[in-house]
């Protein structure tokens, strides 16, 4: 066991890694932030999708041990300041972008690394860059929908409801 | 205009919140104090007998407590089936013991041999390695079609074949030839409906805990149906009074028919725990789940149809193998034969349908229900073969449905396959279609498409589904072992907010949002004032769980009618308050008022009363506004609609791309259109997942040669278009009280035909007609050899 320390949401935390303890594992077991979901064992279903040092990881491909120093983002850290619903958070909520609930921290995560880099993305782009992450609830539409809402788009000429 | 609160909005659903911040309670979020982790150890074979199972260098290793063998499970019973399907002959289906470890034999990969009980996962699943198990291979039985031949080898020996039951249904054989014997036009179809697996994204888990003082066995795990389990757990496998087994679960991570079964875990941690003292935790991870999670369809079909020179459908008939797997799951046998057969007759006024099924073992994991379950098995023959009809009688494929369809003035319509629909208008939904899906536009969008050398197709598709399982005396007559109806209980609490527990489960449908709705629309109170609770078989009341879209039309009615029987009883209390007589007392929008007068008094009001009862009828009347329902169906509810899709084929590389997709439904009255919408999508998305992607494959060794999301193709938010849904035709079912029919599993029902038809019309119109069935995943190998194949 070796200590590990990062900053997770703005906030400094360490605790015990074994070298093959992974990123996701370190973020629910250790630290109790189970809002990172696994879905998988071959890093396709990005449910466990994170934010390291601003990138979008898929922390079940990351070692705890390799996050050492990093500033981490999860899913807990995305409300507002005040506790309510950050943008992308409510747009998911208002074009009905989830129903199961499991695969959503990761599909916030990941729309949250494209809008970083492109704040006005084509659907066929938001297409593209969730292809990481499956939902078996939605067939996508309305994630797609509240990705393009919470940039700004107008989303009516996708068929409403 | 709409509403923007109770039925007939669409109220955001409260559970997002937890679900967007990270605060789920999924099971796999969920510790107890002492808690040991559970390793399952199954078997790498799919056929053979087991000689040698060593164990002691297991339960040497570093941190494990335990290990469990069949010897551990000998006392108990193994996992009940909850439907007794009858053979042709009027024997009862064979019903081998399902053990809950394996007993001397595996019957397919992944069989459970022995659970590992460690102080970590890591500990329990190294050890489990340190196994010495040798087993004597047999050869497996993987194939339907060599399944039933003579000479096979036998997955039972016990019972001597692996033909489960032989199983005919609707109209007798020899009448049905004779219609076709005499028939204008047979259009015949030879199609297989490919294994699949649900892969809802959270995977299984199970926890036991067992407390000796009360002696309450408690197991916390990922189900749709949580009193169900409750109950076949204690009455079935334990054989322990039902109040000593409480099954809880929390939010579920979708299902999709695959969480509704009894698990063989869910037993060994609840007897782990027991013989342990200590909680003890299995969680499954996804390559588990592909050798685990009971699978879907999986069948081999023939079907035809005869018609006369009109393409009137005179008679149909259709064979089918369908796959049970290497044991029976809870509702394995239903599924190809009540769930299948029953909706044979599909939107159609044929006269005769015979249907036959043949359920067959296998070396395979059990097959079980998978959303829609038996119900997209007989739509997509169905659609599929009056399509290829179509073709062959030279009629456009719209206009063969409109010259069968049932017409709304048939209605009540008794089909020859049992059912007796309520109601519905098949043509009004098409008509719809032919709206929202522009097919007017069809040949301008196939024109672009040429000029970029693709060919593109328009399918359709028509479906009826049977949902609101079940009426209790119909599920019985049909073999079934359990009630369907559902039950209820509403709590106005004295402050004035109401607590609603229901015996149905949410694993995605927002429950917790639409059930609200209807109580906030009756009671005339803020959605916000309505908390609905599911989940615990200690808190809640009975009741059979989420399955066969019928949480609402059986588990809302329940609801309705205990918020009926409270509404009666605070009208009692308001007429005593009022000094009015109860007759005079009306109720609308949270009011009661003397009729003609101004003299009034609020819900809040009336519910404080109760249980301040300072002035109070207590002669006549009990304190308290509390209320409970049982509600059975009196019918079946039957969603039906019309979808559309258009394709693009690629005649370089036989790629298929689903350009759009349209539905138009009818589910009767909609409590909250943007969830309803919602169900449709997804259903569509596995429905395209089908139709191209997905496919559940075993080699010739019984080895699962599709077992990960590597392999699996499961489709991806690239793979799929948007979707065009419209569900404003509504003919409210007749027979419950909220009109409601259920949407949860139409579009996985009524989508794989129309993929399937795009694709088949994209390949004629561009000059290969020689091609005129393509078995699903239409993948771009199958395309390209079909295009060849000339």
């Amino acid at each position: 066991m070796t200590k590990v320390t990062m900053t997770v949401n703005g906030r400094s935390v360490s605790g015990e890694a074994e070298g093959r303890t992974l990123l996701s594992a370190f973020l629910r077991e250790t630290l109790g932030l189970t809002g990172t979901h696994v879905g998988c064992d071959t890093s396709q279903c990005g449910a466990c999708v994170v934010h390291v040092d601003g990138k979008s990881v898929k922390s079940c491909t990351m070692l705890a041990m390799d996050a050492e120093g990093a500033s981490v983002t999860t899913i807990e850290g995305m409300a507002n300041p005040d506790g309510s619903l950050g943008t992308l958070q409510q747009a998911f909520q208002d074009h009905h972008g989830l129903q199961c609930g499991f695969c959503t921290p990761g599909m916030v995560m990941s729309a949250a690394a494209l809008l970083a880099v492109n704040p006005k993305p084509t659907e066929a782009e938001i297409r593209h860059h969730l292809e990481g992450n499956i939902c078996r609830c939605t067939g996508y539409h309305n994630i797609v929908r509240a990705v393009l809402a919470a940039s700004g788009q107008d989303v009516s000429a996708l068929a409403a409801e | 205009m709409p509403k923007d609160s109770g039925i007939g909005a669409s109220s955001k659903r409260r559970e997002d919140v937890r679900f967007l911040t990270g605060k789920g309670r999924y099971m796999d979020d969920m510790n107890r104090p002492g808690q040991a982790y559970a390793y399952l150890l199954r078997s790498p074979v799919a056929h053979g007998r087991i000689t040698a199972l060593d164990t002691r260098e297991a339960e040497a290793a570093p941190g494990v407590i335990k290990v469990m063998t069949s010897a551990d499970t000998a006392g108990i019973g193994g996992l009940p089936c909850g439907w007794q399907i009858h053979s042709r002959d009027g024997a009862p289906m064979h019903e081998p013991k399902h053990p809950v470890l394996a007993e001397g034999k595996v019957h397919h990969v992944g069989d459970p041999v022995a659970m590992v009980i460690a102080e970590t996962a890591a500990q329990a699943r190294d050890a489990a390695e340190m196994i010495v198990m040798d087993i004597e291979e047999l050869p497996p039985v993987v194939n339907m079609k060599d399944a039933v031949a003579a000479g096979s080898p036998l997955v039972f020996d016990e019972i001597g074949t692996n033909v489960c039951f032989d199983w005919t249904f609707g109209t007798p054989q020899a009448e049905t030839d004779a219609v076709f014997a005499a028939a204008a036009h047979v259009t015949t179809l030879d199609l297989v409906n490919q294994r699949l697996v649900a892969n809802p994204m959270e995977p299984r888990v199970a926890l036991g805990e067992y407390d000796p003082i009360t002696e309450l066995h408690s197991l916390f795990t990922t189900s749709q149906n949580p009193q169900l389990i409750r109950l076949l757990l204690s009455a079935f496998v334990l054989g322990i009074p039902e109040q000593r087994v409480r099954v809880m679960a929390p939010d579920v991570g979708g299902g999709f028919g695959s969480k509704i079964f009894h698990y063989n875990e869910e037993v060994l941690v609840v007897l782990a725990s027991k013989a342990l003292k200590r909680p003890v935790k299995w969680t499954s991870d996804r390559s588990e789940a592909f050798l685990s999670d009971r699978q879907g369809r999986d069948h081999v079909t023939r079907i035809e149809v005869a018609m006369d020179k009109d393409g009137h459908f005179l008679a149909m008939r259709t064979d089918t193998l369908a796959n049970l797997g290497g044991y029976l799951s809870t509702l394995g046998p239903a599924i190809p034969t009540i769930l299948h057969g029953t909706l044979m007759a599909g939107n159609y006024k044929t006269p005769k349908v015979t249907v036959n099924v043949k359920g067959v073992f296998t070396n395979t994991i059990p097959v079980d229900a998978y959303r829609g379950a038996g119900r997209p098995e007989a739509t997509y023959q169905l659609e599929r073969l009056v399509d290829k009809a179509a073709r062959e009688m030279g009629l456009d494929p719209v206009e063969i449905r409109r010259r069968n369809f049932i017409q709304p003035d048939q209605f009540p319509y008794a089909t020859p396959v049992g059912l007796a629909y309520d109601i519905g208008n098949y043509d009004a939904t098409m008509d719809k279609l032919v709206e929202v899906a522009d097919f007017a536009g069809f040949e301008a969008r196939k024109a672009e498409s040429a000029a970029r050398g693709k060919l593109r197709g328009l399918g359709v598709s028509s479906y009826i589904e049977a949902c609101g399982i079940a009426p209790s005396a119909a599920a019985g007559a049909l073999g079934g072992r359990a009630g369907g109806w559902e039950s209820a209980n509403v709590r106005v609490n004295a402050a004035g907010g109401v607590t609603v527990w229901t015996g149905t489960h949410s694993h995605g449908q927002g429950h917790e949002t639409t059930f609200a709705q209807i109580v906030a629309d009756m009671l005339g109170l803020p959605e916000n004032m309505i908390d609905i609770v599911h989940g615990d078989s200690a808190s809640g009341p009975l009741g059979l769980g989420t399955y066969g879209s019928r949480s609402l039309a059986v588990g809302g009615s329940a609801i309705v009618r205990a918020t009926e029987k409270v509404i009666a009883k605070a009208k009692k209390i308001a007429a005593h308050l009022l000094e009015a007589a109860e007759e005079d007392i009306t109720f609308d929008k949270g009011t009661f008022t003397v009729a003609g007068t101004d003299k009034a008094i609020d819900f809040g009001t009336v519910a404080l009363t109760a249980y301040v009862p300072h002035n109070f009828p207590h002669e006549t009347l009990e304190p308290g506004l509390e209320e409970q329902a049982f509600y059975d169906p009196a019918n079946f509810t039957f969603p039906a609609g019309a979808y559309a899709c258009e394709v693009e084929v690629d005649p370089e590389t036989g790629k298929v791309s689903v350009c759009s997709f349209a539905a138009a439904d009818d589910f009767g009255n909609i409590i909250n259109p943007m969830v309803v919408s919602g169900q449709v999508h997804g259903g569509i998305g596995q429905g395209i997942g089908q139709a191209l992607m997905e496919n559940c494959v075993y080699d010739e060794n019984g080895q699962l040669l599709s077992g990960s999301f590597m392999d699996y193709a499961m489709p991806r938010a690239d793979d799929v278009p948007n979707y065009v849904v419209d569900h404003s035709c509504i003919t409210p079912c007749t027979h419950n009280p909220l009109g409601v029919k259920g949407c949860g599993e139409a579009g996985a029902i009524g989508s794989p035909p129309a993929v399937v038809n795009a694709v088949i019309d994209a390949l004629q119109r561009g000059g290969y007609s020689h091609v005129t069935h393509i078995d699903m995943p239409v993948s771009p190998s199958r395309v390209w050899a079909a295009m060849q194949a000339k």
